[in-house]
């Protein structure tokens, strides 16, 4: 039989009952402890910005807080990181277009 | 002889803004230039700095005279080279809180005007026209359409990729050992850690360590370190147009002291961060990171523009501008040591200031009377003890 090597399989992880959090408008699995960055990409979410110039998309990158890649606005606040923000139960993600401020603009 | 084989006609030591500069103009009037520095294209100051092209902030005298020069060169050679070293003639914008500041810069305005400065005058109610976010109840301002600014490493960069278009050879990552000198005490090139460049000219174009080369070639320059340190924000839309600036940083530029001395310097930039400054303080190449000195920067920066509170700063850096005793540049030949140039000490205008300094520095190198008279910029003007 072939054997699991999910990250959790491998340390033999035994998290608490997943929660949700919520991805521009739809609820996302997330367990316990893990990231914002983790729930979506374990959701198949690849990608929650857009950059500033040409409008590409964007995800995880280097996943330990380094690369800035993986931004998204998180409850409000644009420009965080999700690769280091754990996704607690009601944690809203909206998917980030550019710089994320543009009710700045003048 | 072939192009690698060719003996320089002058070695310019230094690869920043000033040295770039210098190496262009020489090499687009003909001479064979060598460029050396120690570290990269614009390692020392000019990658620190903000990109400043000011009139604004200069009273009447050389140094505003030079700065007037340039912004025009500047403004040519932004028709060379435009977007690829982002310049942007967005204007300055000086800010009073109060109307005996207002008055202040009434007067110096009118002191500038009569040397060719234009500024308009903002009234207070009249200052969210040009800077939508900028706090209210501020007295008024100056409006300054000249300033402009430019991205500092790469218009170092572009000038000496022109320069070396032009012919200009440069050597990076090797520190100067030794100018030579002949018996007869001129000039006769110098030695780098790698190879020995003969020519009969020197231009030191070292910046802050310009006191450092100059003594190499047997001759003082006091040349001082004033670091400053600049705050970057995380990109955001086009938040602050102008250079915006208080009042108070005319005085701390012109100031002798070397205590901590703050004044908020904000701009916004094209790749989006906007950029907080400007600090000053005397603490020899001291690269420590001053929690102190960021706090009053963001502080300040916050008061003038309240929306800069609520978004993040990235990071900070810190530089150290070439100080001389009398805030003015060291441009033109030594005569002390003939074939000597000197082209340092520019403090915080060197951006604005290098095209003036190249272009002046290149036309004695073949003979020609600048276009501006350089002697206030004299480099021996400095007493002895000073320069020791």
């Amino acid at each position: 039989m072939r054997r699991s090597r999910t990250p959790a399989e491998l340390v033999r992880a035994e998290p608490a009952p997943a929660h949700t959090i919520d991805f521009d408008g739809r609820p996302v699995p997330a367990l316990p402890g893990q990231t914002i960055a983790a729930a979506l990409w374990a959701d198949g979410v690849l990608a929650w910005r857009t950059t500033r110039v040409g409008g590409k998309p964007r995800g995880a990158f280097c996943g330990i807080g380094a690369c800035f890649d993986c931004l998204a606005t998180v409850d409000g606040r644009p420009n965080q990181r999700t690769c280091l923000l754990p996704a607690e139960p009601g944690t809203t993600v909206t998917t980030q277009e550019g710089h994320g401020r543009a009710d700045l603009d003048v | 002889m072939s192009h690698s084989q060719r003996l320089p006609d002058v070695v310019v030591v230094g690869a920043g803004v000033v040295g770039a500069a210098c190496a262009y103009y020489a090499a687009r009037a003909g001479l064979a230039v060598d460029v050396v520095d120690r570290g990269p294209v614009a390692g020392g100051t000019t990658g620190a700095g903000e990109g400043n092209l000011l009139v604004s902030d200069k009273e009447p005298g050389p140094e505003l005279d030079l700065a007037l020069y340039s912004t025009g060169l500047w403004r040519e050679l932004s028709d060379e080279f435009g977007a690829a070293v982002e310049y942007e003639a967005k204007g300055g914008l000086v800010v009073a809180g109060t109307p005996a500041r207002q008055e202040a810069l009434r007067a110096f305005a009118a002191a500038q005007a009569e040397v060719g400065v234009t500024a308009e005058e903002i009234p207070g109610e009249r200052l969210n026209e040009l800077e939508p976010h900028l706090a209210p109840g501020l007295a008024g301002g100056f409006h300054y359409p000249q300033d402009a600014q430019v991205q500092p490493a790469l218009a170092a960069a572009h000038l000496l990729r022109a320069a070396r278009l032009a012919g200009a050879r440069l050597h990076l990552g090797e520190a100067v050992r030794a100018v030579r000198l002949g018996s007869d005490g001129a000039v006769r090139g110098v030695e780098t850690e790698r190879r020995r460049l003969d020519a009969p000219a020197v231009v030191n174009a070292a910046g802050t360590w310009g006191g450092e080369l100059a003594a190499l070639a047997g001759v003082g320059l006091p040349v001082l370190p004033r670091r400053g340190f600049v705050l970057v924000t995380e990109p955001l839309p086009r938040i602050v147009r102008h250079k915006v600036y208080a009042a108070d940083y005319v005085a701390d530029v012109a100031s002798g002291s070397a205590a901590l001395q703050t004044s908020a310097v904000v701009e916004g930039t094209p790749g989006g961060p906007v950029l907080i400054g400007a600090s000053r303080e005397r603490v020899g190449f001291d690269r420590t990171l001053s929690v102190e000195v960021l706090h009053r920067l963001a502080a300040q920066a916050a008061a003038l523009f309240p929306v800069l509170a609520g978004v993040n700063v990235m990071r900070a850096y810190r530089g150290f501008r070439p100080y001389l005793p009398d805030h003015l540049p060291a441009i033109g030949a030594d005569p002390r040591v003939s074939g000597l140039y000197h082209a340092c000490g520019h403090e915080g205008a060197g951006i604005g200031l290098a095209p003036a300094t190249g272009l002046l520095i290149a036309q004695q190198l073949v003979g020609k009377e600048p276009d501006l008279g350089l002697a206030p910029f004299r480099p021996d003007r400095f007493p002895a003890e000073d320069a020791a």
